[in-house]
């Protein structure tokens, strides 16, 4: 397509410049199917809410639920582990942002109430998904956890590579990079909740 | 392809084939009188090994997929009935899991010949480069090929190593979810895998062939390093190296077997035979055997995207090899100085594959920052600073001469 060859742009530059654009266009959208089929089909996104009830929970319990795909930690804080938390100072934090869906502000900082819904701030509802490489943590684990006698009480330590979060659910030592999610979630009655 | 064919069709039907299609030249000229330096070691049989192993690959992987069922559900029941139903479908299973771990066990030797001998130097660079893209493809092969049973490890495996690109500013989120087709690893995860599975070893297949095109171009390298001279450096590639790249496969084999019928097991992790569940991670996650340098070195990086960007620098350096060897003499047997280096190299490799076994605390996590430091100081700093400073021993003044000087035992040059 050299211009070399003769002295002015003619039609002919124009049809070969046309064509080509054309063609680029015609393959993107032609792969841009074969690329979307990966993306979550419409079966997965249907799957997208679950109904728990809370009512069983005894204080000091907690429970793990699947959703999509993901295991969800519900637990019923006892009062020591809410006050922990409480008494966590932000600039102790490794990562200082809440990570809550349901706070507006993307930006809210990580403090305990940010973390759960106000009036209801025993039951903490989060992801049990490390946010380092997507571990499963253990609960009542890790140097975050409140020490009762010989038992640890709340706190999450990931085995694989070694992750610790503290009684809230927040990363404070370990390669994690932050705090565990907390899904959308919603009280439909007093003690029920529609996560999704 | 270059190199020379004496081919002259013979029979009539030889002569009306020639002049439609050319392939009897073809396989004379490259695959039976190839000339080929004569004093290539055992150390060069592991590309005939490794050709052997891709066969050994693809028809074991072709067969077991006649029993196998790519579903979440099914999967991991569809194995154990290879397992026990199928009829000799333990072999079959077996020699596929032991095959990928020799298929490594001989790449890792040919990469590590290819190194010490400098056979990614001018004018070879091309072919050491494709190399590498034949190792990223494997890599990528055998770890999805590791999700198919859907046992504990293949899926947590699989999740680690899939969240590394959630590492990824931005973007990384969405990534790690277009490749799971979902909000985790799930069944669309095993499906895609499974058809990327069946495919790569046949991508794998085709580069292979441009390996050896451009293998086919310069010519072998050999241990001395310096280029053949003439016809007195070679020997025609059939029968000379047919047959001892023969020895070297049967040889190989026995100990693939041994594998195989004595200990089928120990390459691979025991909570592999529970069945995946997304609820639970297992208290000690390790990658394949082969895989362990490189999580080595991921782990010790204590920042996420930090640990991902080194793992995979560690592997793609390897790309700008031919650059960073700033000697102009090949062999490591001519090099007093880097020989010692290539050795310590070749520990720092190991010790890394035993630190990416060990869990990431105390020592341990010490020791694998000190040698993924040293792994990259080997590359970016001592082997372009050794080729300036060492002096290279005199270099033989062709391939027949170190032959024949080998002959007498009081000249004998260092292996």
């Amino acid at each position: 397509m050299s211009t070399a060859e003769h002295a002015e742009v003619n039609r002919r530059d124009f049809l070969y410049i046309a064509t080509g654009a054309v063609g680029a266009v015609g393959v993107a959208l032609t792969a841009w199917p074969f690329i979307n089929q990966m993306n979550p089909d419409a079966s997965v996104l249907a799957l997208a809410s679950v109904e728990v009830d809370l009512a069983p929970i005894a204080e000091g319990q907690a429970i793990t639920i699947k959703w999509r795909g993901n295991p969800v930690f519900i637990r019923h804080r006892t009062q020591p582990e809410i006050d922990a938390a409480k008494a966590v100072k932000m600039e102790d934090l490794k990562d200082p942002i809440s990570r809550n869906a349901n706070v507006k502000d993307a930006n809210a900082p990580a403090t305990d109430e940010n973390r759960v819904v106000g009036g209801k701030e025993q039951y903490l509802v989060q992801m049990g998904v490390c946010t380092h490489l997507g571990c499963v943590p253990l609960g009542n684990e890790g140097d975050y956890a409140v020490v009762e006698g010989a038992q640890k009480e709340g706190g999450w330590f990931c085995p694989c590579h070694g992750s610790h979060y503290d009684t809230a659910g927040r990363i404070r030592k370990g390669p994690a990079p932050e705090n565990l999610h907390i899904p959308e979630y919603a009280y439909l009655s007093d003690t029920k909740i529609r996560i999704g | 392809m270059s190199g020379p064919s004496n081919y002259k069709p013979t029979t009539a039907f030889g002569k009306w084939m020639h002049a439609r299609l050319p392939i009897m030249e073809l396989v004379q000229g490259q695959a039976l009188d190839f000339p080929t330096p004569k004093n290539l070691n055992y150390w060069w049989t592991f590309g005939g090994i490794l050709a052997v192993m891709l066969v050994v690959q693809i028809v074991t992987g072709i067969v077991l997929v006649m029993h196998y069922t790519p579903q979440a559900s099914l999967a991991f029941a569809s194995v154990e009935h290879i397992m026990r139903d199928v009829n000799s479908g333990w072999l079959l299973r077996y020699l596929h899991a032991n095959g990928a771990s020799m298929f490594f066990i001989a790449v890792y030797i040919h990469i590590f010949r290819g190194m010490y001998y400098g056979s990614y130097k001018a004018p070879r660079e091309v072919l050491w480069m494709i190399g590498v893209l034949i190792y990223l493809i494997m890599m990528a092969t055998a770890f999805m090929g590791y999700v198919l049973p859907w046992g504990q490890m293949s899926f947590w495996g699989a999740k680690v190593i899939t969240n590394l690109f959630s590492a990824i500013p931005f973007f990384g989120e969405s990534i790690t979810t277009w490749l799971w087709g979902g909000f985790a690893v799930d069944n669309p995860t095993l499906n895609r895998f499974f058809s990327l599975h069946y495919l790569l070893p046949f991508v794998l297949a085709a580069v292979v062939g441009l390996h050896i095109w451009a293998l086919h171009v310069p010519g072998n390298n050999n241990p001395t390093g310096v280029e053949v001279k003439s016809g007195q450096d070679t020997l025609p590639f059939h029968p000379y190296y047919t047959m001892k790249d023969a020895f070297a496969i049967v040889v190989f084999l026995i100990f693939f077997a041994a594998w195989v019928f004595f200990s089928p097991n120990y390459l691979g992790h025991a909570i592999n035979y529970q069945e995946a569940n997304p609820l639970v991670t297992p208290s000690h996650i390790v990658p394949e055997w082969y895989y362990l340098p490189f999580y080595a070195i991921l782990r010790a990086i204590p920042d996420k995207l930090g640990g991902v960007i080194a793992m995979f620098g560690s592997i793609l350096i390897l790309f700008v090899l031919p650059w960073l060897d700033t000697s102009r003499v090949k062999s490591g047997s001519y090099r007093p100085l880097f020989k010692g280096f290539f050795w310590i190299f070749v520990i720092v490799c190991i010790a890394l594959g035993y630190l990416g076994s060990k869990p990431p605390e105390g020592a341990y996590v010490v020791w694998s920052r000190i040698l993924t430091a040293y792994y990259f100081i080997h590359f970016i700093v001592i082997l372009p600073l050794v080729g300036l400073l060492e002096s290279p021993k005199p270099l033989p003044s062709s391939i027949s001469d170190a032959v024949l000087a080998k002959k007498k035992p009081a000249v004998v040059p260092a292996e």
